[in-house]
């Protein structure tokens, strides 16, 4: 099956793409799009096309490398903090700078490249001016603004839209053997994210911190309620992000453990404990700026899901013919609506937007939250 | 079985979960089995080779190869943890091994002491090895127990009043109150009590903070704004200011909301402070109204934002939300 197949509800940009790969090439790209549109999955699958002998057929040696990230000729880069600092982007553009190994194309995926911190863009600027020949940068970005402008107008965009709650559904059925129906709830609710999709159609935790969030604005009534709501909302996106981070935290200690010869007797053993115990430090700081990442990432998307709800609401109070993105929740929807007007809903939105911002501006989440579900009470 | 000093303990088994005092069982256990076999070898050999793993990564037989004299003497230590996570072999042969374990040789075993691999600290316990629980500290009286036996650790007396101001100033934190515990230790005589206590931690970022939350959601500008001044001029962080200030109005928030008859131990478990709080937020509350507690806590979270960088400087953000939420206390109707 193509690599390309992966892409769901992105014709547009899959046609692009296998033009590039047929030769109307260029050395920097830059995928787009919204929070689980799928940039990573573009990039990789463009990456997976670029390095296959047969341009992408995803079963050949090299296709089943880019998809286990152990291709020779692929450098991944995965910012696991807040932010990508110009040491690690220097050794990037170092090695980036080599001839590929095997293949035409040497390539070299960015993640999340709006993480990288100015100087290190700045580092990153010197290498896409002047690219190796056989060099390919693949950056990601939320969106192009999100790069300094230097960077971006070297770059061809790649806008990913996002896809249809039916072509998640579908993806969701055929992939993971979901039940349609279930998927199509859950790919409504994570309005187009197919990851999000498919972790609320399989993880209880990500379940779970959906039902919290849906429950605040019916339970936001008086001051107490409010409050502890708010309390709920942020401890369920705090499990989920640590039931998250847990999955990845664990195996990794367990590698460095194992990279320093865990369980040898003898000698040298002291001194490589010694050892290890300094490589465990740092990697337990990069696991602990991951962390806060995601957990500040999982509160903006409980957020999200919030304004979706409110929107939904609005949708009904204006008689929209739309799709609902709560549809499974549609009494809960159908009583706020009635029972309030358009413009209280219109505010409530308001709330949540300036609760993100909150967040981003690093306020303490529970108190910002709580000045959302306050904005919430009736009147 | 009783550790005496001296003597190896030849199986040490340290179950719970309680990350501080497990982290101590098996630092304590270690420095006991080194002293011990440095003594068994006459003062001339080492203390022992030493093997620190978790008990998922052991093979089998390995254990035998980790225990058996080293070729130099010395004798040898091995700590295994996470022992719940064996494999089932490795458990039997764990077991087998304490029944019959091997001279000059100490092995510390760690176990979350859940349902997961219960089976094996049951088998331990019959083969009768040196167990030391460090069961979860979790509720108030727990805590308060902790700090009490942290004190006869270090062979002082504490008094119920010290003790729970150690908990107000500190927090809950075990590794933190334990090394508070030793330095009242080490730098005072005589009883401690609650005075003491205060000379040492009044100074606390935290309890600083606190102390100004008080006196505003209390309606004592003037007290309030000169705890603010002095809290500042000694170099306390403004966000640990806005915290304390978020957690005291909430406080008035949540314990406001709850029926009035709410048993004060239930309720301090849901809205997350410590019982005795509770007496306090509800003498508190009688200056207020829903709506300038509401108004009073999004005030504090517009200064939070203005303190992490909004335009502002933080001292006059924080004047400004103390004088925020006094006027929305007088503001409320009695
Ligand atoms: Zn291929």
């Amino acid at each position: 099956m193509s690599v390309f197949a992966e892409l769901t509800g992105q014709d547009a940009v899959v046609a692009q793409l296998r033009n590039a790969v047929a030769g109307a090439m260029t050395h920097a790209w830059l995928f787009t799009g919204p929070p689980g549109a799928g940039r990573e999955i573009a990039a990789r699958a463009f990456a997976s096309a670029l390095l296959c002998p047969y341009g992408g057929c995803g079963e050949c040696p090299s296709c089943r490398q880019v998809r286990a990230g152990t291709h020779a000729d692929l450098l991944l880069v995965r910012p696991q903090g807040l932010s990508y600092g110009v040491k690690e982007t220097r050794d990037l553009v170092l090695r980036a700078a080599g001839a590929p190994s095997g293949g035409r194309w040497l390539v070299v995926l960015f993640e999340d490249a709006d993480r990288s911190t100015e100087a290190a863009a700045n580092a990153l600027l010197k290498a896409i001016e002047e690219p190796a020949p056989r060099t390919v940068w693949l950056l990601c970005a939320p969106s192009a603004e999100d790069l300094v402008t230097t960077i971006r107008s070297r770059c061809r965009v790649m806008t990913l839209r996002v896809p249809p709650s039916e072509a998640v559904a579908e993806a969701l059925a055929r992939r993971d053997g979901i039940d349609y129906d279930r998927a199509l709830a859950a790919a409504r609710a994570a309005q187009g994210s197919i990851d999000k999709a498919r972790r609320l159609a399989l993880d209880a935790s990500a379940a779970a911190r959906r039902e919290a969030v849906l429950k605040v604005p019916l339970q936001s009534v008086s001051l107490g309620p409010a409050l502890a709501a708010a309390a709920t909302l942020v401890k369920s996106a705090e499990d989920e992000a640590k039931a998250m981070t847990e999955e990845l935290d664990e195996p990794e200690r367990g590698k460095l453990r194992q990279a320093f010869g865990e369980g040898s007797t003898g000698k040298g053993v002291a001194k490589a404990m010694r050892g290890m115990a300094g490589a465990m430090k740092e990697l337990e700081d990069r696991q602990k700026s991951r962390a806060t990442r995601v957990k500040r990432d999982t509160l903006d998307s409980a957020l999200l899901e919030l304004a979706a709800f409110y929107r939904d609401v609005l949708m009904l109070q204006v008689g929209a013919d739309v799709e609902l993105a709560n549809a499974d929740h549609l009494s809960d929807l159908r009583r706020l609506a009635s029972g309030t007007r358009p413009e209280a809903t219109l505010r409530r939105m308001q709330a949540v937007m300036k609760c993100r911002e909150r967040v981003a501006q690093n306020v303490a989440p529970l108190l910002a939250v709580e000045e959302l579900t306050i904005s919430l009470l009736p009147g | 079985m009783l550790a005496c000093m001296g003597s190896l303990v030849p199986f040490t088994l340290v179950v719970g979960e309680e990350e501080f005092l497990v982290d101590r069982a098996v630092r304590e256990a270690l420095a006991q089995a080194r002293e011990a076999l440095a003594e068994l070898s006459g003062g001339g050999g080492g203390d022992g080779d030493l093997n620190d793993m978790e008990a998922s990564a052991l093979t089998q037989g390995e254990l035998t190869a980790l225990t058996s004299p080293s070729l130099f003497g010395g004798g040898s230590v091995v700590i295994l943890r996470n022992a719940q996570n064996a494999a089932k072999e490795i458990a039997a042969e764990l077991v087998k091994y304490a029944k019959s374990s091997v001279p000059d040789a100490a092995v510390i075993l760690t176990h979350a002491g859940g349902v997961k691999g219960k089976a094996l600290v049951t088998d331990l316990a019959k083969a009768k090895v040196h167990q030391v629980d460090c069961p979860k500290v979790t509720r108030a009286g727990d805590r308060a127990d902790f700090v009490r036996n942290e004190f006869r650790r270090v062979r002082r007396r504490a008094d119920p009043d010290a003790v729970r101001a150690l908990l107000d100033a500190i927090g809950g934190d075990l590794r933190e109150l334990a090394s508070a515990v030793d330095q009242l230790a080490s730098d005072t005589d005589g009883q401690i009590d609650a005075a003491v206590v205060a000379r040492y931690y009044r100074g606390r970022a935290e309890a600083t903070g606190f102390s100004v939350a008080d006196h505003a959601v209390e309606g004592r500008l003037n007290e309030a704004l000169e705890q603010l001044r002095w809290a500042l001029a000694t170099g306390t962080a403004p966000v640990l200011i806005t915290s304390a200030l978020a957690t005291g109005v909430r406080l008035l928030g949540r314990v406001g909301g709850a029926p009035r008859g709410a048993n004060a131990n239930a309720l301090a478990a849901e809205v997350g402070a410590p019982p005795w709080k509770i007496d306090r937020i509800r003498q508190q509350l009688r200056g207020w109204h829903p709506d300038g507690v509401a108004k009073a806590l999004q005030a504090v979270a517009q200064a939070d934002s203005q303190v992490k960088g909004g335009g502002v400087s933080p001292e006059y953000a924080l004047e400004r939300v103390i004088r925020q939420i006094v006027a929305y206390r007088a503001a409320s109707p009695r």
